[in-house]
């Protein structure tokens, strides 16, 4: 077990480097902007840029900068300055963080617990009307786009646009200051991201589930005289969730690295999504790059936790 | 003789399906005593597993429909509610089934699913049943079973596996244990242990016990009685030595001609049952076996053969419409070594010469 996690450890190690090294070569091979002429400002001289391209290593060879921009990452856990704010990336994304991590957090914890039970209800139940109706619900809150599932829930239940005003709007997380509030701000939020996701995860749930109830072990559980409920719960939904464990860590690794972008956006939460939208929006590459580490390794990271999570509830993957 | 175990009384079980109504058992009848073995034996879709599983109602699905009666000790498992028949289920009737690989739930150790089995139904403390578990594998001869127990099933062979499932099964001391193709899924060698085992455990514990096989060389051993399914029904039912000596169905004459035999006549071929078994939604007319039977007559083609007693021949009854005469002289030429094609002229009528093979006419169902 211990050189399993040491192996997929160094794995992911391998996984970051080669994912720097691309967006290193994306963003400086391929420049959509001149850094040094952004940073320059307007009316900026020719010998101004070249100088400002000096001091930002700009013109020595592509490997060299490479190695520096690692050397600081590793070394200083420096992600370089934003042009736009002219402050570390680095300070950008942990101001920003934790405003995703509220939204992110919440809405698994939704999620999960809708879209599992729904799930794992409708694969019991199979073609009753409520699996009808849940997979029917889900298939249109899937095809619902966030932003516009964002923008209905504001013009309704939002307290101040809203027709039924019963939930803080737009902004509100940006003023709250108690965690109470805070959580308030985010019920919208929470919800609208959830939505999509439990659908899907209703749907994986139910089509796993299905799955599993026909294998031969179910029989052999219902064999032994088990209650129906203790076939459910103990033997089907244990191997049932193992290949939602994959989905869990893949989605909550690329929302953390920027994916609520759309949910940031529609509620105006200060959250990395946001931030990222805005260096894009001016061409800020440091921070797109520094993000897009910062994604790639939460990714990798959840990957990781995905994996040992995978060993502890699928012995056999232990020892191969 | 007193009460039977198990008697199963014109058992029938239908299913829904879109495609149809599938006939999987069509009215079948047979009982087992205490410390009695019986054989059931099909081809794949022939309804044996079925009717076993509805012993344990684990065919109780939407769509599923159940007539008869199953006798256990007095009791009718068909009109049990669910909360009693889960009562003997894994109690006082337990089930191995086909696939020792995929019986047991690949997550949990060997000894957590035994103990589950001994918790169910057992009000004794985790101790008492995880000691039950050691003695159980022992019980089954699983060598080292206090280390064993803590292993996971895929840490063990196929053969060993199928041993945690008979451990698992007689972990309440049923009355009856249904092997459902219990050696299909293992090696020769690895069979022939197993049904040992199994023979063993019934001295032993004295339970009665159903195989289910499509294999009868498998049941061959350990088989007091051995009932021949077709299509959802018993064509045949006899005592064991009787199925072997003197066969009375055509099929089960397709039966043993198709399995090795070492006092079968040097360079005698195995003969494969030609066809395929019927689909059980839209069965062939009259008797069911007729478009795969060599010796088929016209008639035969309309008129649905019943489970008759063979005369002379206490215990033995078959379902079909050649004279009983007949049956035996086309069995001992088979016996000597003689094929259907030079035995067909035994059944052309005077009248009607029928051609064997013929293209199957099917019911008005229309075709298969």
């Amino acid at each position: 077990m211990f050189r399993y996690i040491v192996r997929r450890v160094l794995w992911g190690i391998a996984m970051l480097i080669i994912v720097s090294a691309v967006v290193f070569l994306i963003f400086y091979v391929l420049p959509t902007a001149d850094p040094a002429v952004l940073r320059a400002g307007r009316n900026a001289g020719t010998q101004q840029i070249a100088q400002i391209r000096h001091s930002l290593g700009l013109d020595e060879p592509i490997y060299q900068q490479y190695f520096n921009y690692m050397k600081q990452v590793f070394l200083h856990f420096n992600f370089g300055y934003s042009y736009q704010y002219n402050v570390p990336v680095r300070q950008l994304i942990f101001n920003r963080l934790p405003a995703t991590i509220w939204l992110v957090t919440g809405a698994v914890i939704i999620w999960l617990s809708v879209g599992l039970t729904i799930g794992i209800i409708s694969a019991i139940r199979r073609r009753s009307i409520l699996d009808r109706t849940t997979m029917t619900g889900s298939l249109a809150l899937i095809s619902a786009p966030v932003f516009w599932l964002g923008l209905v829930s504001l013009y309704l239940f939002a307290d101040d646009i809203g027709v039924w005003k019963i939930f803080p709007g737009q902004g509100a997380f940006a003023s709250a200051n108690t965690p109470l509030q805070k959580a308030e701000a985010m019920i919208l939020p929470w919800l609208v991201l959830a939505a999509a996701t439990s659908a899907v995860y209703a749907r994986y749930m139910r089509a796993s589930m299905i799955d599993t109830m026909s294998e031969d072990y179910i029989r052999t559980a219902r064999a032994k005289g088990l209650p129906e409920r203790t076939v459910i719960r103990r033997h089907a939904v244990r191997s049932a969730i193992t290949p939602i464990v994959t989905l869990i860590g893949l989605d909550v690794g690329t929302l953390l690295a920027g994916n609520a972008i759309l949910t940031e956006t529609v509620f105006n939460i200060p959250g990395v999504g946001r931030l990222l939208y805005n260096a894009i929006s001016v061409s800020d590459l440091t921070t797109i790059q520094g993000i897009t580490l910062f994604g790639a390794f939460f990714i990798v990271f959840f990957n990781l936790v995905v994996d040992i999570a995978y060993a502890y509830i699928d012995p056999r993957v232990r020892y191969s | 003789m007193s009460e039977p175990l198990l008697q199963v009384e014109d058992l029938k079980v239908r299913f829904s399906t879109e495609d149809g109504v599938v006939h999987a058992v069509d009215g079948i009848s047979y009982s087992v005593d205490t410390g009695k073995t019986i054989g059931i034996v099909g081809e794949s879709g022939s309804g044996k597993s079925v009717s076993s599983l509805t012993m344990l109602g684990l065919t109780r699905t939407q769509g599923a429909n159940i007539e008869g009666r199953i006798l256990f000790e007095g009791r009718d498992l068909v009109a049990l509610p669910d909360s009693e028949l889960r009562k003997i289920r894994g109690n006082e009737i337990a089930m191995i089934f086909q696939d020792p690989l995929s019986s047991l739930h690949p997550f949990y150790k060997v000894g957590a699913q035994l103990t589950e089995a001994v918790l169910t139904h057992r009000h004794v403390s985790k101790a008492t049943a995880r000691a039950r578990a050691v003695e159980l594998l022992e019980l089954v001869g699983i060598p080292d079973p206090s280390r064993r127990v803590d292993q996971f099933p895929h840490e063990f062979s196929g053969g060993m596996r199928q041993r945690v499932m008979i451990a698992m099964a007689l972990a309440n001391e049923p009355r009856l244990l249904i092997a459902d193709e219990p050696t299909t899924a293992l090696d020769v060698t690895v069979q022939a242990q197993i049904l040992a085992l199994l023979d063993d455990l019934q001295s032993r514990l004295g339970m009665a016990i159903i195989v289910i096989t499509h294999d009868l060389g498998v049941v061959a051993e350990i088989t007091d009685e051995i009932a021949v399914m077709y299509a959802g029904r018993i064509v045949e039912r006899a005592p064991t030595n009787a199925i072997f000596s003197t066969p009375q169905h055509p099929y089960t004459w397709g039966l043993l001609k198709s399995i090795p035999r070492l006092d079968s006549p040097r360079g005698e071929e195995l003969v494969p049952i030609s066809g395929r078994p019927p689909s059980l939604i839209k069965r062939p007319s009259g008797c069911h076996f007729h478009p795969r039977c060599p010796y088929v007559r016209d008639r035969h083609r309309k008129i649905d053969p019943r489970l008759e007693p063979v005369p002379g021949d206490e215990g033995h009854a078959v379902a079909c419409l050649l004279p009983a005469e007949l049956r035996g002289r086309i069995w001992r030429g088979l016996a000597a070594g003689e094929t259907s094609a030079t035995l067909r002229h035994l059944v052309v009528e005077e009248e009607q010469p029928v051609r064997a093979h013929a293209a199957p006419r099917v019911s008005e169902d229309g075709p298969e």
